[in-house]
């Protein structure tokens, strides 16, 4: 039917992977991302990786291929800096990393990366936020999310996406959080432990913010009602079974979600 | 080596009469015969001599003369050494004709590479100049240089740039640049034009020149008065060709002493 199905499998590797957003304002672009951990013993693994000082990118997927993919984009900013003494524009830097995806998805004995990457980053045509796949192909986004239940996120990102060319940094900030909130399930919140943030902008080189930086921030929209409330205590029950497969599609609200442990954080 | 050391036979391989010796460990040296045909640049062929870069308010000029020189012969007198790269930038070269030939092909190819990008993005004056003293450096560090001096100028974020790159390597920018003879000559008259009037007029700045390209042309003896100009300005790049310079030999036949 001239599907290539490695590709597809790989693309849902990045559909298993915790959900990140990423959204622009005029002047600034951010990513947020929600932290997995594997067990209770292990720590939330990182999303948010820097590439250079005005580049970021947060992952989905693979951890393994998203490393090696974020090598080869700090290899690249830094050769264009010591060869142009100017940073490497963002389109130039995922178009490199399209080229380098494609390659697997054709060559004997390759496989695909399973890896998907949202770009967020500042150059001298202003913010960019850029998706890219699997399957090699990337995207310049007006905002994007990707990851485990990233359909809820993408719905509140499109209702709001009038407002973000005008945002200050924190009213986008606090966006982005909203819109990683839509894609918990019910009873889980995001706390400093499982929620990062990534900014770029016209005077700010690239800053992550783990811990308790993202306290801040997380205090600006608490309280504030969830589209997908906790339901009330017999619920909570059918919450917590892991392991055993996942929904396809994203659940209404009100359906128990499942977790889904493994090797995509 | 071997052989020397682990055998007890001292008497081989000896000095021979009229032969040089080849003492152990020696090192093998190659000729230039063995070498074949030259495949370093070991001394220039054709010749460009001085080029001048001057900032003024808003933008830069580059002036070379239009010629090229086969050792003291003035042979070619109709060479353009200087070259618009795009919009923002231009560059001028002194040095051997053939490497700037190679560099002019190598950087016109590029910039058409990224005119297919179509991106939004160009060459700018410093990502330029940035770019060819990594290329000139390191071929000068595998003894294989391009025999010339590039005067790269133009205008970025709205103020005017100029560089100086050297076949060693060696790159600095500055209001006022001068390669060859004009580093001597010109060089003093631009700074003094430029300290005095550091936002100067277009016009200024093409008086100026031009009185530097005849002082040049008086005392340079690999020097023509038929030059070319670049300038680079916020609205573009354009080259004025050619200009000839008034001079005035008047008190030639004073000068005694050189018959």
């Amino acid at each position: 039917q001239g599907r290539i199905h490695q590709i597809e499998y790989a693309m849902e590797a990045v559909k298993q992977g915790s959900a990140t957003v990423g959204l622009k304002s005029k002047s600034h672009a951010i990513l947020v991302a929600l932290k997995r951990a594997s067990s209770e013993l292990a720590a939330h693994q990182k999303k948010i990786i820097p590439i250079d000082d005005h580049i970021g990118v947060s992952i989905a997927g693979l951890t393994a291929d998203a490393r090696l993919l974020s090598n080869f984009m700090r290899s690249e900013c830094l050769n264009s800096r010591y060869a142009y003494d100017s940073p490497l524009p963002v389109s130039r830097l995922v178009s490199a990393v399209g080229n380098k995806s494609q390659i697997p998805t054709q060559r004997y004995g390759r496989r695909p990366f399973g890896v998907g990457l949202l770009v967020a980053g500042y150059d001298d045509q202003g913010p960019h936020i850029y998706q890219t796949c699997p399957s090699a192909n990337y995207y310049d986004c007006k905002a994007m999310a990707i990851g485990a239940r990233s359909q809820s996120a993408r719905t509140y990102v499109e209702k709001h996406l009038d407002k973000f060319l005008e945002c200050s940094l924190d009213e986008l900030i606090k966006h982005g959080l909203r819109a990683l909130r839509e894609t918990l399930p019910q009873e889980v919140e995001l706390t400093t432990k499982n929620c990062s943030l990534g900014i770029v902008g016209k005077d700010m080189e690239f800053t992550i913010y783990d811990d308790d930086d993202v306290q801040k921030y997380l205090a600006m929209i608490e309280g504030e009602e969830r589209s997908r409330a906790a339901p009330p205590a017999d619920q909570a029950a059918m919450d917590t079974q892991e392991g055993e497969g996942q929904q396809p599609a994203d659940p209404q609200p009100a359906d128990p979600a499942v977790e889904e442990q493994g090797m995509e954080h | 080596m071997e052989a020397t050391f682990g055998s007890t036979e001292f008497w081989r391989n000896g000095p021979q009469p009229g032969a040089l010796y080849k003492f152990p460990g020696h090192v093998n040296t190659t000729q230039a015969s063995q070498i074949g045909a030259a495949k370093r640049t070991l001394a220039p062929t054709v010749t460009g001599t001085s080029v001048l870069g001057l900032c003024f308010d808003g933008g830069v000029i580059i002036a070379a003369d239009m010629l090229g020189s086969y050792g003291a012969l003035a042979r070619y007198r109709n060479l353009s050494r200087v070259m618009k790269v795009n919009d923002s930038a231009a560059i001028g070269i002194s040095g051997d004709y053939a490497d700037y030939q190679f560099m002019k092909s190598v950087i016109e190819q590029r910039v058409i590479d990224e005119e297919c990008l179509n991106d939004g993005f160009q060459y700018t004056p410093k990502s330029l100049f940035s770019w060819m003293t990594r290329v000139l450096y390191n071929r000068r560090s595998n003894f294989n240089p391009l025999w010339n001096t590039f005067i790269v100028g133009g205008v970025q974020d709205g103020e005017p740039f100029l560089g100086y790159i050297d076949k060693i390597g060696v790159a600095y920018n500055d209001p006022t640049i001068a390669s060859g003879y004009g580093a001597y000559i010109a060089a003093p008259l631009l700074r003094d034009a430029f300290e005095a009037n550091p936002k100067m007029s277009l016009a200024e700045a093409e008086k100026k020149i031009d009185e530097c390209m005849k002082v040049l042309y008086y005392r340079d003896a690999r020097s023509l008065n038929k030059y070319e100009v670049a300038i680079v300005t916020k609205d573009g790049t354009m080259i004025k060709s050619p200009i000839v310079s008034e001079t005035n030999w008047e008190v030639a036949h004073m000068i005694k002493g050189y018959e």
